[in-house]
């Protein structure tokens, strides 16, 4: 299999979309300027041309609508937002058309929209360029929401989402897209819907979603150095929820510990501690809790982010006292040789 | 009686009169539970749109869009079941009054946000344009979506991509009780707003259904030639309240006066006169019409009074397509 970044991932989807699907356009703010969108549509335009590829005016509510029209058209739209927040603007087309049309006119019609979402965190990207919204849009009922963290899942997800009958929100962390990973070729598609456990233990369960996967990882791969051994479940999709995936997990492991990208309260790790807590209040040895970024904005300086976001060693010590380890195991963390609010060195900005 | 294109608009005019006046009768039985707005006095443009435009070509509308889904065509039965909230009704009982459908006809969905369905008029002409096809996609809407901000990104896109789209606006003046001098400035010509974002754009008097006939067809015409959308406004005013089925001159927003004036507008009259005069149709002829439309609408209420209420377990359906 070839090696590919989160990003090529992305880039290498939509090409075999359009190529194998006349009904796939593709649009967005960027999507044909030079950095075609951190690299995702890059070439797309010059294989496609500009009526399927295109940038678009600065009107996120109509182009989203727009979309829904194509869609029903019989089109299948990729549009993209280069930040969440941006996509703020369109939640009346998204929330009252997109994810109602199948439902209010009886199942008479389907509407294939598919909608990226850059997300993010650090760097100064601060209060409005970092938003970890996925919460809003898993409330919606007739909204499919996914996040992958890993290459190959990237490329799946996208796949599926454009192929599936709804309207999907693909929601893509920045932090991922130079992350390598071997990458099935050919359409290549994973089932929006299901998690992916990505390490097997006994001791807990953790969840986690997009960028907070890999966080999860680190923890997870120290933890093991020192006989704690963790399910770590990345969720992929954040609706539907793969409840069965969790549930099996949480039944063995009896401990559950939720981790989410976005802010604490309202949050999907909310979502699955409340759950979990209600079905399984029996068998449950340690209370359930989550870690999510605080309930305040992300300032912009990068001292104002030292304590903001959730990293590998906050994941590791709450797993610690989840199953009562001794907590001093955690000055044994390897501490990473870069800043704190880059996903690492080969970051340097400027967006 | 030769049907004419005069003919069929007076027809269609009375048609969707009688039921809008149909549907003011049976409000207050209360089986009618829903936010209903009714077309009565606006029936012309939708009339003569519904009759301008092809059966493949495409409508979209907002919450007083029963005159826009019968002009083009839409099942009358399935309608009323809808408002009654009907397992028969267009949209299954999901969408009432504000949420109609008749893909059949091209009536590809009326919703209830304010401009809401805008752009999706001008998607659904994006995917015309792709597809090379000469349909028109036909955005219905009133005065007071230009006052959104979805109007304006939607008829740039439009101009931007010069895509076959009609935009038909109907101002009737008010929106809910809000008149237009507290939301928009004096002096304002919605029309002329369009044309200056760059699009072909046209007035007319909305209560002359010929007119009104004579302006779209043109329009048509000229985006069928490949020339882009076009924007036409029609004066007009509704009858009745915003939402229900009473008239509300009472109530202080506007005034009896007003209401008389443009009552003595009243299209279908007018369009009557004209045909009788020239001879185009007789007395006996419009009774005929009265007759067969009246039945017609007996039927289609009759039918969705005796129809069943969906299954209580049908509100957990339809929420993803598989």
């Amino acid at each position: 299999m070839a090696i590919k970044t989160f990003a090529q991932a992305i880039n290498e989807a939509l090409s075999i979309a359009m190529e194998q699907d006349s009904s796939v356009i593709c649009y967005g703010l960027g999507t044909d300027d030079p950095k075609g969108i951190f690299g995702t549509t890059l070439g797309l335009q010059e294989k496609f041309g500009p009526e399927r590829v295109f940038d678009m005016p600065t009107s996120e509510n109509a182009m989203t609508g727009i979309g829904v029209g194509a869609a029903l058209y019989g089109l299948r739209p990729v549009m993209s937002h280069q930040r969440l927040d941006f996509a703020l603007l369109s939640m009346d087309q998204l929330v009252n058309n997109a994810a109602k049309w199948h439902f209010m006119f009886g199942g008479r019609r389907t509407v294939p929209l598919t909608v990226r979402m850059i997300l993010g965190r650090g760097w100064g990207q601060g209060p409005t360029h970092s938003q970890n919204l996925q919460a809003w849009f898993a409330h919606i009922p007739g909204l499919k929401v996914v996040m992958p963290a890993m290459a190959d899942d990237a490329k799946g997800l996208l796949l599926s989402s454009i192929y599936d009958g709804n309207p999907v929100i693909y929601l893509e962390h920045r932090w991922l897209h130079n992350l390598k990973g071997e990458v099935p070729a050919g359409d290549y598609r994973v089932p929006i819907g299901k998690a992916r456990t990505l390490r097997e233990g006994a001791d807990i369960t953790i969840t986690a979603m997009s960028y907070m996967t890999i966080e999860a990882l680190r923890a997870c791969d120290f933890l093991a150095g020192h006989g704690i051994t963790c399910d770590l479940i990345d969720l992929r999709s954040v609706r539907p929820i793969d409840w069965d995936t969790i549930r099996a997990s949480v039944r063995r492991t009896g401990r559950l510990l939720a981790l989410d990208t976005g802010f604490t309260t309202g949050s999907v790790a909310g979502e699955i501690v409340a759950r979990m807590s209600t079905e399984y209040w029996g068998l449950l040895k340690a209370a359930p809790d989550r870690l999510a970024m605080p309930d305040y904005p992300e300032a912009t300086s990068p001292t104002l982010t030292e304590n903001y976001h959730i990293r590998a060693e906050h994941v590791a010590a709450k797993v610690a006292k989840m199953v009562g380890a001794k907590s001093d195991v955690l000055e044994l963390m390897p501490q990473r040789n870069h800043p704190h609010d880059v996903p690492g060195d080969w970051f340097t900005g400027p967006f | 009686m030769n049907q004419t294109n005069d003919t069929l608009l007076l027809q269609q005019m009375l048609r969707i009169r009688l039921v809008e006046e149909e549907i003011a009768i049976r409000y207050p039985e209360g089986k009618i539970r829903c936010p209903t707005h009714l077309s009565i006095g606006q029936e012309a443009v939708a009339a003569a749109v519904g009759l301008a435009l092809r059966k493949d070509d495409l409508a979209v509308s907002g919450h007083r869009a029963h005159a826009h889904y019968l002009g083009k065509g839409g099942n009358l039965p399935q309608m009323i079941a809808e408002i009654y909230g009907k397992a028969t009704g267009c949209s299954g009982g999901k969408g009432g009054s504000m949420h109609l459908v008749d893909e059949s006809v091209g009536f590809v969905g009326s919703t209830a946000i304010v401009g809401g369905t805008v752009p999706v008029g001008v998607g659904l002409g994006y995917g015309i344009k792709l597809k090379g096809t000469d349909q028109v996609s036909c955005v219905f809407h009133g005065d007071a979506v230009v006052e959104a901000g979805v109007f304006a990104e939607s008829v740039n896109f439009a101009a931007l991509k010069s895509l076959p789209v009609l935009f038909v606006c109907e101002n009737n003046l008010y929106s809910v009780y809000s008149p237009l001098h507290v939301r928009q400035p004096a002096g304002r010509e919605i029309w002329r707003m369009a044309q200056g974002m760059g699009i072909t754009a046209r007035h007319c008097d909305g209560n002359d259904a010929a007119a009104v006939y004579a302006c779209v067809t043109d329009a048509i015409s000229s985006i069928r030639a490949g020339n882009g959308p076009v924007f036409l406004e029609f004066a007009t005013y509704r009858w009745r309240e915003h939402c229900g089925p009473y008239y509300d001159n009472d109530i202080g927003y506007r005034s009896e006066s007003e209401f008389l004036e443009w009552k003595a507008r009243d299209p279908i009259p007018r369009l009557e006169a004209a045909l009788l005069r020239d001879g185009m149709i007789s007395h006996a002829d419009i009774e005929q019409m009265l007759d067969n439309i009246r039945s017609e609408i007996a039927a289609a209420f009759e039918a969705a009074d005796a129809a069943p209420f969906p299954l209580a377990e049908e509100a957990f359906t339809h929420l993803y397509a598989q």
